[in-house]
Parts: C-alpha cells; structure tokens; sequence
C-alpha cells in the first residue's frame, strides 16, 4: 500500500499552474529523488503532502489519509530554508522535538549531536551555516516516521557535509518509511536513491527505479537529466 | 577503502564488482564477518537496497554466505575465491588487449610488447636485488 498517493493532483498561482493533474504513488521502503530544475513543481508537491497548501483540484493522501494533524504525526519534514529558532539552543530544540513529536528518538539525535561534537548548549545564532543545516537534518532523521520530505537537504554545504548528510539519511530513516529528497544535485545523491521521479513543468514525465535506468538506457540518472531537460 | 561510482552500470553491480576485489585481494578476509547491510551500505554511501541486491548477487556467486541470525561472512572455500580471481584477471587482460588494438596494434605485437613489459619488470627485480 502506498504511503503516497496523488490522483489527478493540480495546483496553480495565478495563472501559472504548478502541478498539472499529477498522478504518483509512492511505496514504503524506497528513498525517492524528486528531481526537476528550478521551478518545476518540487517544492509545491512537497508543501501540499504537509497541507502547507491546499489542491485546487484533485487530491493528495499520506497513507490514505488528507493532510492535517493525524498525517503530521508521520511525516517529517525538512524545509528548503532555515526552519529553528536562532535564539535556540540545541537542549531547547530537543525539547520542543521532544513535545511536538510522539516519535521523536531523543538519543538517537543526542548520539548524532555528540559525534559532531555539538554542545547542547550551543545557540542556532552560533553555528555555521553547515553546522545549521546539519543540526536540523539531524532533528528530522532523529524521528521515527513513516514519510521523510527532505526539500533540497544538500543545498548550501561542502563536499564533506554532503556525505555527511546522506550517510545519516541512510543510516537513520526507517526501513519501511519511505524518504523523498527534492534536488537538483543530482549526481551527488543518485548512488543512494532506489528510484525517480523526474518533474518539469507541473508534469511529472518519469517515474522509474535508478536500475532500469543505468541497465536498459546504459546512462546515470544524471546524464538522462542533462538530456532531457536540456536548455538549448 | 574507497568507494567508486563513476560509470553507467547499475550502482549494485559496481558494488559487487568493488567488494569481489576486496576479497580476492584479502582486504576482506575469508571467514571474515561483513557488517549489517545498514552500517555496509552507509560506509559505502549507497542505498541500503542496494547494498542488498549486492550481497544477494555475491552469495550466488559463492563468495559469501549468510547465516540467519548474524549476517554476512566471506566464504573460506578456495575455489570460490580462485574462480573469483580467475575471472577479474581475464577481465584485466581482456581490457589490456582491447585498449592497445584500439591504437592500432596487432594481436602480435599486443603479446610481444606485454613480453617486453614483463622482462623490464623482471630486470628491474633484479637491478634491485643486486644492490
């Protein structure tokens, strides 16, 4: 059964329309890459599976249900910006980790907070950018659900912070939840993805596991992008 | 150990390739325990199915074996393992033999110059050891 679902699924701004009657299911188990070059539809797909917008027409289901409270309490989310409270120091995001989420594995994100040798009483104000991001990746793999959305989680960071963080996506998300990764990075996250989901233009024209694509097109996921999306 | 994506084969088969080197290399023992598929696959960067379809693929190939309750081993039968370096060899002298007629030379001329490489190894051995 999926833990996804989205029938007919559309979405406009004014007269650009966003998502245009899309239609994917998502099983347990696979990590995702929701690839598409910039204002393809990624982020609006994701912000409608947290009911951060609502559809104009069709419908979106998280494990049969609508978005709202109930799905909230199975889907961890991880924005594309900067999402904690600078003022904040790291024992005060646990806690409110800690009362936001029944699911939330306080040692598992201490054990991940102490190997990175972050003080718990270190400020968000006082870290790097990196260290930011890493600090709230930790956060959302630090949850027991059932559906991870990570929005661009590689964006801004080094080489090493990137290994970092896939390694701690691999090494964190439940084996059967599902974890969708929007990016166009796509080289950096293929080798950990089971299959894609290329989008362009509120369409949604591949949907396809990393295998098939390497054994019958004899290309990486990444080539295939370059020439379908090609600019020119 | 590094780790090596770079071309257009499927991910698990470079894996089985990578992992096959390590063992008929000793880099990982016979007899020796593997880690969880999780823990593997991270170390490895890949995705934990992957990894997965890898280690399916290694113990059809008799290179390892499972045991229900604690994971992956290398396999200590000698054969598995000639046969195992038998075949990345052949590859190895295969893709010698490819490279140097694509730049035009003949079968001949591939072995007589493979002979002469040789010899200047063995010579160098030896310039050494008189030292």
């Amino acid at each position: 059964m999926a833990i996804l679902t989205c029938n007919n699924l559309s979405k406009r701004y004014g007269s650009v329309q966003a998502l245009d009657a899309i239609n994917v299911n998502i099983e347990p188990g696979r990590i995702v890459g929701l690839l598409g070059p910039n204002g393809s539809g990624k982020t609006t797909l994701i912000k409608l599976a947290n009911g951060l917008l609502t559809p104009d027409s069709g419908e979106i289901l998280i494990d049969e249900m609508k978005p709202g409270p109930e799905t909230k309490k199975i889907v961890s989310y991880l924005p594309e910006r900067n999402f904690l409270s600078t003022w904040m120091s790291v024992r005060q995001l646990l806690d409110f980790f800690c009362d936001f989420y029944a699911d939330f594995d306080r040692e598992r994100a201490m054990a991940m907070l102490s190997k990175l040798q972050i003080d718990e009483k270190q400020r968000i104000k006082q870290m790097s950018k990196g260290t930011r991001e890493k600090v709230q990746l930790i956060l959302i793999m630090s949850r027991r659900a059932k559906l991870y959305l990570l929005d661009e989680p590689i964006g801004g960071v080094d080489p090493a912070a990137r290994d970092y963080i896939l390694q701690t996506i691999i090494g964190n998300y439940e084996p059967n939840a599902a974890v969708i990764i929007s990016t166009h990075l796509i080289a950096d996250v293929e080798q950990i993805l089971d299959e894609v989901l290329f989008i362009n233009q509120g369409h949604i024209i591949r949907h396809s596991p990393v295998d098939v694509i390497r054994e019958e097109m004899g290309k990486t996921v990444d080539a295939l992008f370059r020439e379908e999306f090609r600019c020119f | 150990m590094r780790w090596d994506y770079h071309n257009d084969a499927p991910i698990y088969t470079q894996l089985v390739d990578q992992i096959t080197r390590m063992i008929v290399s000793g880099s990982l023992p016979p007899g020796e325990r593997l880690p969880s598929v999780r823990n593997f696959a991270m170390e490895a960067g890949v995705n934990p199915n992957t990894m997965q379809r890898a280690l399916t693929e290694l113990e059809r190939n008799g290179l390892i074996y499972s045991q229900r309750t604690s994971g992956h081993f290398v396999t200590d039968q000698s054969d598995y393992l000639e046969a195992a370096k038998t075949r990345l060899a052949a590859e190895a002298a295969n893709q010698y033999l490819r490279d140097v007629t694509a730049l035009g030379y003949s079968r001949e001329e591939a072995e007589k110059l493979l002979q002469s490489v040789i010899r200047n190894v063995e010579e160098c051995k030896n310039g050494d050891s008189n030292l």
